[in-house]
């Protein structure tokens, strides 16, 4: 048996050949704990991308208790259509229309942040480059013919690519740094959005761990003590 | 009072000679290893399923409209249902590894060899139905890779010639997978094939109680009794391995925990990162790989260029499996006393399989699919090296008795 295992451990680094051919993503660094960071990231993406995107799994009320909002503040800032705290936060855009508009429609994002990854979302809101060939004039590094405009610009400034591939942004209203932490409060909030139950989970784990530790010693001793008379 | 109502009850069905026969006076070897605690891990698994799986039916709905959305209801709405949706896809990954160990370990020591070839073609065919189980499971949360990663397996069935087409149709329902497709893999999912695989289970330890458990050393244990009939190296299942596998299943709940509530993407293998979109027929993800314990037999498939060749190749990876008594011609059954090819023949079969599991998950290129191909004959080579060489092996003695 153990030559086996040896033969099988010799074998991992063949395993381990990278996939590779991928665009570099920057560390979004998301902390899931900072409730201030995610209330700001839900402010952005209901003023910047709830008029197009919905996030139509998850409920107002939901992310108010989580994000620890009152119903009243929720209703007046951050609620834009005829909805009910407890109903699905959808947007106002019929699909058709939002289609017949963009060409597409425009993804729910509910899940974004499952589907490609935290580091995606937030190398994807830094991505967006000056392209007068695109129908919206941008582009964007991680996502090649992007279909949507750069609704951030105003915060950003007009980025413009340079030849090495580096992105020079001037004429936002947020310097760099603070461009940073806006981009990585929305990318908070969408992976807070994509599994609301992250923090909870975890915490859950600790005691079900801890549980089974103590459980497993137990187990082991009522073993150690009914097979003593066998050999 | 308890006796009388015991003795009431054993008139009229045998119930203590039932609990006698299968429990409490069960002999089994006293040397179960590491390996033998699979089985009764595999039972566990099995009824985590089957209670998870009717608490999720409760809040699941079963159409191409509401699918993914219930999914995702029952992860942000309904009480712990994101528990109950965790425990059902990581204990789908978690059987298939507890699964997978279990038959590893039947063929190491020789226990599908005669008497038990009944015993392991039971196990053959839980193994064949529970990957038509999670087949038909993996299609319901209605994701991009539910929809392509059963587009592609069912279009398999096209290759085969004349009723390839019409057969197709027949299984989706429908021209494409659509919400026909969905309603029946639905009703498969939860009632057809849990009640053919618990039926299946139970057959399978009838088999294995009429004939006994096998061992690390490969020696029947009921061929040395004492004078009251008991065999020597023998112990009742009830109390002592009742109480090892406690502790067996209270070392895999902390892996099977860790993963559940840490990692319960697994890496996106237990749950594939595009299937957190909902399933898009004008779509067609990337990469389609199927999940992680399909893809040796999916690197088989592709590794033939032709594409009936593969899903015969296919076909036979498994169905080999199923033959696997009448090819080991030797009469020792344990890996310990048999010759040093038999046991270089088993690392390289596990050695293909992994390879070929990898090989299965990552875009295929022309490199890969030779590397794919030399481990689909090895795969087989298995198969065919045992056969010859089990005739006449230069075995080591046997042990009358059992060693620890």
């Amino acid at each position: 048996m153990k030559k086996l295992f040896i033969a099988l451990v010799a074998l991992l680094p063949t395993l381990a050949i990278a996939a590779g051919g991928h665009v570099h993503l920057e560390d979004a660094n998301v902390d899931l704990h900072d409730k201030a960071s995610l209330e700001r990231g839900l402010d952005m993406f209901q003023h910047y991308c709830s008029g197009c995107h919905s996030t139509q799994y998850q409920r107002y009320e939901r992310v108010a208790n989580d994000l620890g909002i009152s119903a009243d503040d929720m209703r007046s800032k951050y609620m834009f259509t005829d909805a009910k705290i407890g109903e699905l936060m959808q947007n106002a855009i019929p699909p058709k229309d939002a289609a017949k508009w963009f060409g597409a429609t425009p993804p729910d994002l509910t899940l974004v942040a499952r589907v490609r990854g935290e580091d995606w979302v937030y190398s994807y809101l830094k991505g967006f480059y000056k392209d007068p060939s695109r129908p919206f004039g941008v582009n964007n590094t991680v996502f090649p013919s992007v279909g949507m405009p750069h609704v951030l610009e105003e915060l950003q400034g007009t980025p413009v690519k340079q030849e090495d591939g580096t992105i020079v942004v001037s004429g936002g209203k947020l310097n760099a740094e603070e461009y940073d932490q806006a981009v990585r409060d929305i990318t908070g909030f969408l992976v807070y959005s994509a599994e609301p139950v992250k923090l909870e989970r975890q915490a859950l784990g600790w005691w079900v761990l801890g549980f089974l530790f103590i459980f497993f010693i137990v187990a082991y001793l009522l073993k150690k003590e009914y097979w003593k008379d066998v050999h | 009072m308890v006796k009388n109502l015991i003795n009431w009850i054993d008139a009229r069905i045998p119930m203590t000679a039932t609990y006698n026969r299968h429990v409490g006076q069960y002999a089994t070897p006293t040397n179960f290893n590491f390996w033998y605690f699979f089985g009764s891990l595999a039972m566990l698994v099995l009824v985590n399923q089957l209670l998870t799986g009717i608490w999720l039916t409760m809040n699941y709905v079963p159409t191409a409209e509401g699918a993914f959305a219930s999914v995702e209801y029952i992860m942000r709405d309904v009480e712990y249902g994101w528990l109950l949706r965790y425990m059902h896809s990581t204990g789908a990954s978690a059987f298939f590894v507890v699964i997978y160990l279990h038959m590893f370990r039947g063929l190491i020591y020789g226990s599908y060899q005669k008497p038990r070839e009944l015993l392991w073609l039971f196990g053959m065919l839980i193994f064949l139905v529970l990957m038509a189980e999670a087949f038909m499971g993996y299609l319901l949360p209605w994701g991009q890779m539910s929809y392509w990663g059963a587009q592609v397996i069912i279009s398999l069935f096209g290759a085969i010639p004349v009723i390839g087409d019409d057969l197709t149709l027949w299984i989706r329902g429908d021209y494409v997978i659509s919400g026909a497709t969905l309603n029946r893999f639905f009703a498969l999912h939860v009632i057809a094939l849990p009640l053919v695989l618990v039926v299946l289970v139970f057959l399978h330890l009838i088999a294995l109680h009429e004939v006994g458990s096998n061992n690390p050393d490969g020696i029947e244990i009921k061929k040395n009794k004492d004078e009251n009939g008991w065999p020597v190296d023998g112990i009742p299942f009830h109390p002592y391995y009742t109480v090892k596998d406690i502790m067996g299943v209270a070392g895999f709940l902390i892996v099977f925990c860790y993963v559940l509530f840490f990692i319960p993407e697994g890496g996106g293998y237990f749950l594939e990162k595009p299937n957190f979109e909902a399933a898009n027929p004008m779509k067609t993800p990337e990469h389609i790989a199927p999940v992680w314990y399909f893809t040796p037999f999916y690197a088989i498939l592709r590794a033939v260029p032709d594409k009936l060749g593969g899903v015969i190749m296919m076909g036979l990876s498994i169905g080999v499996l199923f033959v696997l008594p009448w090819l080991d011609r030797c009469k020792v059954k344990s890996v310990r006393y048999r010759s040093t090819l038999h046991k270089l023949n088993i690392a390289q079969f596990a050695v293909s399989f992994i390879v070929l599991g990898y090989l299965g998950v990552v875009p295929a290129s022309p490199t890969l699919t030779i590397v794919a191909q030399v481990f689909t004959f090895t795969y087989f080579g298995f198969f065919v090296a045992l056969w010859v060489y089990s005739k006449n092996e230069k075995t080591k003695p046997v042990p009358a008795r059992l060693t620890h």
